[in-house]
């Protein structure tokens, strides 16, 4: 591991401002504070947690966890992963018993095995009426029949990365909101010379995203309120036709895209709109001293949210995020006290401003954090948690959903098709029928 | 007077007369080896034939539901494909793995020069671990950052990168490509092992008698190696079918499925959609056909007459 000069200020700033905090915190302060738990004696806590796309989220969230355990002599042990692994290993966590006493898991995860989860309601109760509520996308991943199977931690927000200076050089002075005028766009682009990228493959995060807005923005559904597929429908087809034209505005090879292949192509040049975190903004920032093209890309990237579809309002999926503790947990006050902790303020807003605008925060009171305004490019990703739409729209969340959004098939239903593998029709009853698989019929 | 002595006749102690016991002791070194296999083998094998007959999920018991996931199986066309992507996947690269890697063992065979450093220089992408070689594989074959399009670009031989992992038939012949380049090292040390044990007598009487190189390889080298040929080709076999990581790695099963293999495809229902009862019944969908690769190789190739050089 290489540390440099900056890295060592900042570990010891660190450590001083725990040692500062844990001073400012001792036992009897946190207990004036309102901490709900006394953590079991010799209490000893693991998180996994996934690993974080942008270093400053890692970083206070370390400080914040250094503060808890200097108020508590709680240690807590945080391990990383993938984000694409923590599904698996949060399975086999929850299957086997055995593992991390808590966990940053995605989708819906809490709702494949709630009975494997500690109820905190109480905690997500508290924290709701302090903080102004929690906004329903994020708690509805997080909570199953009223009760809160973890705590909705962050939404991940996608928006529209886009090169400003090829998009007037296209001919168009703003970036179009809607979808029509965003395919005149990529059209346009793509005469220039600057194709479009959004992935077709089998990328968790980017595949589904894009798949779900194309769905979602002309009004298709995967199932009905009921859970009955309702993938087949004329709304469906309309996305799918529009997927078509816009496919051909694209550098070729998105159908073979996972989530990395969007950024290294945007950050190369070659792509001029992509849809993705703020992360690769982040990373053409940071790394704008080292690198001259960088940053001209970085000075001249912009972003903003989706373009909304016939359905006439903005409705996207995103990446939710909920803190979850499992029941096999040894000490369940302790994790209950240490989320309580994370998610008071100051926090939990110091690790959403930290966070430089990849982690939006799920409760609203912390909406108004200065990081939306600190940069212009942050604002596309503030409402992440209050437009998002949860997966397997409109029916309820739980094995279905998660299985049919694991098995890809909206993803592939578009590819199949823009690809020319499928007619529209052909990809759109292939998509029911593997839907029907899970939702039983 | 001396008292004469009285030797007292004891019985021997039951773990003497065991430890005596030819049947005993070979019962007990076997007991080790047979508990490691009972509870890493047997049992989860078992179990995830149990699970098959299950619906179980992810964080929730199952109940017994028969041969329902077979049964929702046969009629998915994805199962179908991955089915049909696996067949040839192993085919494929094994008959090239198997090829390569002869050829490759023959030329080790002679008297190089630096032998030993060549030998040991084979061996290099069966030693780096497989997701490494996955990722350096991803690069070269990125649909925008790929070496082999830049440098087919830069001969004039192609005016477009290639969709190495985009296009359904391209993909499927990258990752067999892949699994080939890790692969050989295998077959081909392996095969160089068995070819070093022909005794170079029966060479020295067959040129004397007259055959041609062809003729030397044909009955004398052939024959006498199909036994090792056997065993690496069944080993080479059954990695091939049960791939996982350079699937995943490079195409998660993309695009649409093409790259799918049975093995990725249980991954992907049993722990990522938490179908583990579907996930198991498609592993187990896989045993008839290593059972089959297995049987094929021990009483197929291992036939004495075809090794003696006799016809069939």
């Amino acid at each position: 591991m290489k540390f440099t000069r900056r890295d060592v200020i900042r570990t010891t700033a660190g450590a001083a401002a725990g040692a500062v905090g844990g001073r400012f915190l001792s036992s009897s302060a946190f207990a004036q504070e309102g901490l709900k738990y006394k953590p079991e004696a010799g209490a000893k806590l693991r998180l996994l947690r996934w690993s974080p796309f942008v270093q400053g989220d890692e970083d206070q969230w370390l400080k914040n966890t250094k503060r808890f355990t200097e108020a508590t002599g709680v240690e807590v042990r945080i391990d990383k992963e993938s984000w694409e692994d923590i599904r698996p290993k949060a399975a086999v966590a929850a299957n086997v018993g055995s593992g991390p006493d808590l966990m940053f898991v995605w989708f819906d995860d809490p709702h494949q095995y709630p009975d494997k989860l500690l109820d905190v309601t109480e905690l997500g109760d508290y924290l709701g009426k302090k903080y102004g509520g929690w906004f329903d996308g994020p708690r509805q991943y997080a909570t199953r029949e009223g009760k809160f199977l973890g705590l909705p931690l962050a939404t991940i927000g996608n928006a529209i990365v886009y090169r400003e200076s090829w998009v007037k050089e296209a001919g168009f002075s703003e970036f179009p909101k809607d979808t029509a005028g965003f395919l005149e766009l990529c059209k346009a682009l793509k005469a220039k010379g600057h194709p479009a990228g959004f992935t077709h493959g089998h990328g968790v995060g980017d595949g589904n995203n894009y798949a779900h807005w194309l769905l979602w923005s002309h009004g298709g559904k995967m199932v009905d309120e009921s859970g009955k597929v309702a993938i087949n429908s004329p709304e469906t087809l309309k996305a799918i036709q529009y997927a078509q034209e816009l496919y051909k505005t694209f550098i070729p090879g998105t159908e073979s895209w996972l989530d990395v292949n969007n950024n290294r192509a945007f950050l190369a040049g070659e792509v001029s709109v992509i849809a993705n975190g703020i992360s690769v903004y982040n990373t053409a920032k940071v790394n704008k001293d080292n690198d001259p093209k960088l940053a001209e890309i970085a000075k001249d990237m912009r972003t903003t949210n989706m373009p909304i579809g016939p359905v006439g309002k903005s409705v996207e999926l995103f990446q939710v995020t909920t803190a979850v503790i499992f029941n096999y947990t040894p000490y369940p006050n302790a994790a209950k006290a240490y989320l309580q902790f994370m998610f008071e303020d100051p926090q939990m807003p110091d690790w959403i401003t930290s966070s430089a605008a990849y982690c939006c925060q799920t409760l609203k009171t912390f909406e108004n954090n200065p990081i939306w305004k600190a940069d212009p490019n942050n604002a596309a990703y503030a409402k992440a948690s209050a437009t998002l739409r949860t997966n397997g729209y409109a029916g309820p969340l739980g094995y279905a959903s998660a299985a049919t959004m694991a098995d890809y098939v909206l993803v592939d239903m578009f590819a199949k098709a823009v690809t020319g593998q499928a007619t529209p029709q052909e990809a759109m009853e292939e998509a029911e029928k593997r839907a029907n698989r899970y939702y039983r019929v | 007077m001396a008292v004469p002595s009285v030797a007292v006749q004891r019985r021997p102690s039951i773990l003497s007369r065991l430890a005596e016991s030819r049947n005993s002791l070979g019962f007990g070194f076997m007991l080790p080896a047979a508990a490691l296999l009972l509870v890493f083998l047997t049992y989860p094998l078992g179990l995830g034939v149990w699970l098959s007959f299950t619906d179980t999920r992810i964080g929730r018991p199952g109940i017994f539901i028969g041969i329902e996931n077979y049964q929702y199986l046969w009629s998915d066309g994805v199962f179908w494909l991955s089915v049909f992507n696996t067949v040839l996947y192993t085919v494929s690269a094994s008959i090239l793995k198997f090829a390569l890697g002869l050829w490759l063992a023959l030329i080790l065979n002679q008297n190089l020069p630096f032998k030993s450093f060549f030998r040991a220089v084979v061996l290099l992408p069966w030693v780096v671990p497989t997701v490494l070689s996955a990722i350096a594989f991803w690069w070269i074959y990125d649909s925008q950052f790929s070496i082999l399009s830049w440098a087919l670009q830069q001969m004039g031989l192609i005016d477009h990168r290639i969709n190495f992992l985009g296009d359904p038939t391209n993909a499927r012949a990258s990752v067999i490509a892949a699994n080939v380049w890790r692969g050989i090292p295998f077959v081909a040390i392996t095969l160089l092992a068995g070819l070093q044990t022909i005794p170079q007598s029966l060479y020295e009487a067959a040129t004397l008698d007259g055959a041609s190189r062809w003729q030397l390889f044909r009955y004398v080298t052939l024959p006498l190696l199909t036994p090792i040929i056997a065993i690496t080709m069944t080993f080479s076999v059954l990695f091939t079918f049960t791939d996982f990581q350079l699937i995943y790695v490079l195409t998660r099963g993309g695009p649409v499925n093409a790259t799918h293999l049975m093995a990725t495809l249980s991954f992907q229902r049993g722990i990522a959609g938490g179908q583990l009862g579907e996930g198991a019944a498609i592993a187990v969908a896989m045993i008839p056909f290593l059972l089959a690769a297995i049987l094929f190789s021990y009483f197929g190739l291992q036939r004495r007459r075809w090794q003696q050089g006799g016809g069939d």
